[in-house]
């Protein structure tokens, strides 16, 4: 285990993911932060927008397979591809061989890159072998775990296994960790009730936690969780893990206004 | 027997599924006839692997976590006063209604229980207690299994609201795969092959969550499974 | 049963606004799945057991055709009268012929979802034939005119004060000041009501959970014992059971009973497996004359060979709803059709078309926990997914949410129009965002600001941020 980058060092695409892009730029960085203190060397391609999810579950296959085929070619010059979500690596890494089964032209390409794509705290943890991280914070945190992640890709212990290494921390289980929140992608605009009721269970037991900030490796949900955190007036504040880890905390938690007289 | 149904329905659906399956004209079906005869085991459950003595013991622990009460028994002889036993001690009614089974109805009854009427045959409404043998036991999930035929009546088992059942040590097996080798070796010296009419896995007395979750004892069929586990086997 | 599927959202958001709904869902969401849970993990061949559950049922459903024909041969072998029906009409038809022949006047029946599915009862009660549903929850619907809300569960919707104000109004000769607080008492209420039902029924109607090809036999899995009272007392037994069910040994009825009952309830074994192979023997002393058999199809031999053949495999456990997040909130009636849950938006549009059903497949976030329990390892959100996407080519979805996706689709496929884009939208959102950190209420963006704040974006694209850093080191390198 390294820090010290080389030629030598493994050069890792990051593959941003559309909502940390335009949302939350700040896990992009925290992402590149633990990478290159895994020993990896970090490349961002350009041509990289989205990983074609909101196509894919809305039933267009066309588009996402043309979304996937730019993926797949924008990443495969690199030793690995590594998202900071759950959902976007469980899509690369499950779904796009699935797409292309039929294509025997481009179908080893997708498994290729498949292959090699990893969520980023897993990725660190598992491939990597990190065992130490930057991040320091004193507080209660709980931890939701994002259904991808989690059931598509065995996200589960790495977070915890990274979180106990962040100096300060202290973490509250979240009761039925390992619900849904109900954000589901286009689901939570297409069904808002149901899914309104879904999140409401689940900051219930957020706010029952007893923890000051939530995380989560998927920003999607934490938008979600976030959002209704605010609305029903909670004092959770809440981030994407690799903040945490990073310790990268300069920027508000999702939500917060930018300075806060009141609380910090 | 109707319009719609027999022949013509059979044949249609038939086809359908070849279609479907995209079914070869010559495919008469060897690979399933494989299958029913060699009947491939899934995995062992190692639980249900155990010796003789421990066995007994996994059987009673499993028939008490569902609700079963289990009686050890010396000998078949001591099984009126069992009977009687459990029944007072219950406050239970003294008429019993005994499976034509001559191992049951033989027993020293008068001598050794002369407060129980003891009736043999079905079970009607007004019977309250039952009393039945057993085909095996099964230890895996403390289950009992029971065959019908002349001298086991399948309503004995659901109309009363008390049910004894007679268990052999003899007759434990550890998973159910065993209980289906001893029930073919049964039926195909007896009976041609074919299963009886009716056969029985209880696994605890009657129950129901249909109201919140909550489990009640005795829905429809019996409240109370009262196991007399017979010592059978050296020990 | 008349589907209601095209108005899911609207029942939904009445099921939302149903606190006796909202009271007894809470149940489900923490009995079923810490029962299951514990009970999968006490035996460490579960997983194992899974995959073979799976395996049989892929092998059976490979091999249905002669799997049935060898069934068949069995039972009519014993004594039993097998009645194959295309269509649920079909079904009907041959049902109300058997209770008929045999001058019926009431039939008692166990719990059944073919049943629901062919909508038996209404048929039976227009041709003056009483059906009398015995199983509890059942019976508790059928007082309140409802369908099942739950496949294994089917008045799991009810609360306990309900169900004493069902009893209390239907059963008009007790008395009144009954005590009937105690669940105890309205099961034992229960009991005496159907006593005498099960004793003077001319027929007794069950369903299958199994068909068993090696011996000709029919399976019910059951806990209250009100299946078997159903099928011994009355002359006549009539199972009527869909073309699936059939598996090939009883080595492999001992496979799949391991996983059934664990999924479902969280035990190891139901109370009740009852085997039955053709009508009572001379020798008998008690059991039905008659045994018939009605295998329906009902659209189910179209879904073989396509991509949702492996619906088929489903068991009927339960423990796909009692795991999604979508069916705790809305409960089983907002589904609209027999099947619910997960399941049920698989298999509601194969039965009765994606046309009626369509909203079923979407209303799913997709989290995976279906999938994760289910015994038989039934891929259930792939299959909502082609679902999708079959309304997708049909032109199916509504035209909003279609161009929301081509619209997003097409900036994704062309990189540099889409950083354009998003990067101007995304620094106006910051900007105004930025003091608040987030927006109570967003143009287009209602159904989110509805329930929700919508947290401000950070300003600047991290592609944008990224090229800025690249460059400012490239200069300083230099």
């Amino acid at each position: 285990m390294t820090e010290n980058k080389n030629e030598s060092s493994p050069l890792a695409g990051l593959f941003v993911t559309c909502l940390v892009d335009l949302m939350r730029p700040s896990v992009g960085f925290a992402a590149v932060t633990l990478l290159e203190r895994a020993g990896c060397r970090v490349e961002v391609p350009e041509a990289q927008t989205c990983c074609g999810q909101p196509a894919y579950n809305s039933g267009d296959r066309a588009d996402t397979k043309a979304i996937a085929r730019q993926v797949v070619a924008a990443f495969e010059p690199y030793d690995y591809v590594v998202a900071p979500s759950g959902s976007c690596a469980a899509m690369i890494r499950d779904h796009y061989p699935a797409l292309f089964a039929d294509e025997p032209d481009f179908a080893p390409r997708a498994k290729a890159v498949a292959d090699k794509t990893h969520e980023l705290v897993s990725f660190l943890a598992d491939q990597r072998g990190l065992d130490s991280v930057p991040g320091r914070f004193e507080g209660r945190v709980t931890y939701h775990d994002s259904c991808s992640g989690l059931r598509e890709l065995g996200v589960k212990a790495q977070p915890r296994r990274l979180l106990a290494r962040v100096a300060g921390l202290e973490l509250k289980e979240l009761r039925d960790a390992e619900v849904c929140c109900g954000f589901g992608g286009t689901f939570c605009v297409k069904y808002p009730e149901i899914s309104d009721k879904i999140v409401s269970e689940k900051c219930a037991a957020i706010e029952e936690s007893g923890a000051d900030l939530l995380l989560a490796g998927d920003l999607g949900c934490l938008l979600n969780m976030a959002g209704k955190l605010k609305r029903r007036g909670a004092g959770v504040q809440a981030r994407h893990v690799a903040e945490v880890l990073a310790g990268e905390l300069a920027d508000p938690a999702i939500g917060e206004p930018e300075r806060s007289p009141g609380r910090s | 027997m109707s319009a719609g149904t027999g022949k013509p329905a059979r044949g249609q659906i038939l086809g359908a599924i070849r279609r479907s399956l995209k079914r070869d004209a010559g495919d008469g079906g060897a690979e399933a006839d494989r299958r029913l005869a060699e009947r491939p085991q899934g995995p062992a459950v190692q639980r249900a692997r155990l010796p003789r003595p421990q066995l007994v013991e996994l059987f009673v622990q499993k028939a008490e976590a569902v609700q079963c009460s289990v009686a050890r028994v010396e000998s078949p002889e001591a099984l009126p006063e069992a009977v009687a036993d459990y029944l007072k001690q219950h406050n239970l009614p003294s008429a019993l209604r005994v499976a034509p089974d001559p191992e049951l109805t033989d027993l020293p009854w008068k001598d050794k229980a002369p407060l129980l009427t003891v009736a043999a045959g079905r079970a009607e409404a007004e019977d309250s207690v039952s009393l039945t043998g057993s085909f095996a036991g099964v230890a895996e999930s403390g289950t009992l299994m029971l065959l019908s035929g002349p001298e086991g009546p399948t309503t004995l088992n659901f109309l009363p609201e008390t049910h004894l059942v007679v268990l052999r040590e003899s007759q434990l097996v550890g998973p159910i795969e065993e209980a289906w080798a001893r029930l073919r070796e049964r039926q195909k010296t007896d009976r041609g092959g074919s299963l009886p009419r009716t056969v029985n896995f209880i696994t605890g007395p009657s129950r129901t969550g249909d109201i919140e979750q909550k489990i009640q004892l005795g829905a429809h069929g019996p409240r109370r499974l009262h196991i007399l586990l017979v010592a059978d086997e050296p020990g | 049963m008349q589907a209601t599927s095209r108005n899911f959202k609207d029942n939904a958001h009445e099921a939302l606004a149903d606190p006796n709904l909202q009271k007894a869902m809470g149940f489900v969401r923490t009995g079923f799945i810490e029962k299951r849970k514990a009970a999968a993990d006490a035996l460490p061949e579960f997983e194992a057991l899974r995959d073979s559950a799976r395996d049989i049922k892929n092998h059976t459903l490979a091999n249905l055709d002669h799997y049935l024909e060898r069934y068949e041969s069995k039972a009519t072998e014993n004594g039993a009268q097998v009645h194959w029906c295309a269509t649920a009409e079909d079904a009907r038809q041959t049902v109300l012929e058997i209770c008929r022949s045999v001058g019926a006047r009431t039939a008692t029946k166990g719990k059944s979802m073919i049943a629901e599915e062919i909508g038996l009862n209404d048929f039976l009660e227009k041709n003056e034939i009483e059906p009398i549903e015995t199983d509890l929850g059942e019976y508790i619907i059928q007082l309140r005119k409802e369908p099942p809300s739950h496949i294994i569960a089917p008045a799991v919707h009810v609360t306990q004060d309900q169900v004493e104000a069902d009893f209390r109004s239907h059963h008009k000769h007790l008395k009144p000041d009954r005590p009937l607080a105690e669940p105890q008492q309205l099961v034992a209420e229960a009991r005496e009501m159907l006593r005498q039902k099960y004793l003077d029924a001319d027929v007794g109607i069950t369903g299958a959970n199994f068909l068993i090809a090696e011996t000709g036999t029919s399976v019910i899995v059951t806990n209250e014992g009100n299946g078997d009272l159903t099928q011994i007392l009355p002359k006549v037994h009539i199972v009527i059971a869909s073309i699936e069910k059939v598996i090939p040994t009883l080595d492999d009825l001992g496979v799949i009973l391991r996983v059934l009952a664990r999924s479902a309830t969280g035990q190891e074994m139901s109370s009740y497996t009852t085997l039955s192979t053709g009508p009572r023997r001379p020798e008998d002393p008690d059991g039905p004359e008659q045994y018939h058999v009605v295998i329906l199809d009902n659209g189910r031999s179209s879904m073989l060979g396509t991509e949702y053949q492996e619906m088929l495999r489903c068991i009927r456990c339960g423990a796909c709803m009692n795991h999604c997040p979508v069916y705790h909130a809305v409960g089983g009636h907002s589904y609209g059709w027999v099947y619910v849950g997960p399941m049920g938006a698989v298999l509601t549009p194969s039965l009765i078309g994606v046309d009626q059903a369509g909203h079923l497949p979407n209303a799913s976030t997709f989290c995976g926990r279906c999938e994760s329990v289910c015994p038989v390892r039934i891929p259930l959100p792939k299959m909502m997914r082609h679902w999708r996407e079959r309304e997708f080519e049909r032109n199916l979805n509504p035209p909003a949410q279609r161009w929301g996706i081509r619209a997003w689709a097409f900036l994704a496929r062309r990189p540099g129009l889409y950083r354009a884009v998003t990067g101007l939208q995304v620094r106006a959102l910051g900007l105004l965002g930025r003091r608040r950190g987030r927006f109570a209420s967003l143009p287009l963006a209602g159904g989110w600001t509805r329930h929700r704040d919508f947290p401000a974006p950070q300003g600047r694209t991290f592609q944008q941020r990224w090229a800025e850093r690249r460059r400012e080191s490239g200069r300083s390198a230099a």
